[in-house]
């Protein structure tokens, strides 16, 4: 094909992909329109129902908490598989990096950054944590807090401090942690069914005060399990890519 | 509450804001400086969710998008560009 014939394909192409485009944004509901019956449904009977005034915990750990499984066990292969497929060979052999130019002096890091970020470890850690244990009353819930979470332990390798990292993050630790929080989840739906319940039917007692730390549940309890799940997986996919980089195989 | 009218200007600053966001970063031809103005990007996303008043999606997209991803990006990046003293021997 030509350079000319191919810029004529892609005209012709290119114009049918904007008429299409514009045909598709012709028929759109108008800026902010929500059609669905569902969701005002929700909103309706969802603080009722399940005494969580966070309502986007109560939907992922109750309404569609099957789906979040799956989304869960996404996750917990991701973490699995990777560390499968970067673990220590046996004719491997790791060793610390050595300095490849002797001669050239390295900067130490600086010590703004240091200081910046070993002071927001703490905090972000505790939000992290209040996020995921909190379902019920914090804004979203295992997911986010568990993300958060683990980026606490970044902030430690971002102020130059790697081997403080993988002291405190061990991987075998992180894998009972990770295992502990995606079994939980899956073994608080099987108690459902355990009691005559459908899978992960909400059976434990709702308390009195809608957002209450007693109350909501299993919806506060599987949030939890989630948190502690997703900060260890991404905890372990970030240190086994720094291990990658930082050690060298031989 | 903020008033109608300001969220609306607001909401359309972002919406405005995100799609030059994510012009940079396509524009953008160095790698380590792609990853850093797709950080930024990151972290525009989330603000444009939290004015669209998602608050958990803003948390996913502030850690996932804005940490997480760019750090896991410049690992590998730190990765393939450091020659392999294998193939050297």
């Amino acid at each position: 094909m030509t350079p000319r014939q191919r810029l004529w394909f892609f005209a012709v192409a290119a114009a049918g992909l904007v008429a299409c485009y514009l045909w598709a944004f012709a028929g759109l509901p108008g800026f902010g329109g929500y059609p669905g019956p569902y969701g005002q449904e929700i909103l309706r009977v969802a603080v009722q129902q399940t005494n969580a005034t966070g309502v986007v915990s109560a939907i992922n750990f109750e309404y569609r908490g099957f789906d979040t499984v799956g989304e869960e066990f996404i996750l917990f292969a991701a973490a699995a598989g990777m560390s499968v497929v970067l673990r220590k060979l046996r004719e491997e052999r790791e060793t610390e990096p050595t300095d490849e130019a002797d001669s050239r002096t390295v900067p130490p890091s600086s010590s703004a950054v240091r200081v910046a970020a070993l002071l927001m470890v703490g905090p972000t850690a505790v939000l992290g944590w209040w996020l995921a244990s909190h379902a019920q009353a914090s804004p979203s819930g295992g997911f986010q807090g568990g993300v958060i979470l683990a980026s606490a332990f970044l902030l430690i390798y971002l102020a130059g401090e790697f081997l403080s990292f993988r002291r405190l993050s061990p991987d075998a630790l992180l894998d009972a942690v990770e295992a502990v929080g995606a079994g939980g989840f899956a073994a608080i739906g099987l108690a459902a069914i355990a009691m005559n319940l459908p899978y992960l039917y909400n059976y434990l007692p709702l308390g009195t005060i809608p957002g209450a730390v007693s109350s909501s549940g299993t919806i506060a309890l599987i949030s939890f399990f989630v948190g502690i799940e997703v900060a260890a997986a991404f905890v372990l996919i970030v240190g086994e890519l720094l291990d990658q980089t930082l050690l060298r195989s031989a | 509450m903020i008033p109608a009218g300001l969220m609306n200007t607001l909401q359309v600053t972002v919406l405005v804001l995100v799609a030059a966001g994510a012009t940079v970063v396509v524009r953008t031809r160095t790698r380590v400086r792609q990853v850093l103005a797709l950080s930024v990007y990151g972290m525009l996303l989330a603000i444009l969710f939290l004015v669209f008043q998602a608050p958990d999606v803003t948390l996913s997209e502030l850690t996932v998008g804005a940490i997480v991803l760019p750090i896991i990006l410049l690992l590998a990046i730190a990765k393939v560009s450091k020659p392999d003293r294998k193939r050297e021997r």
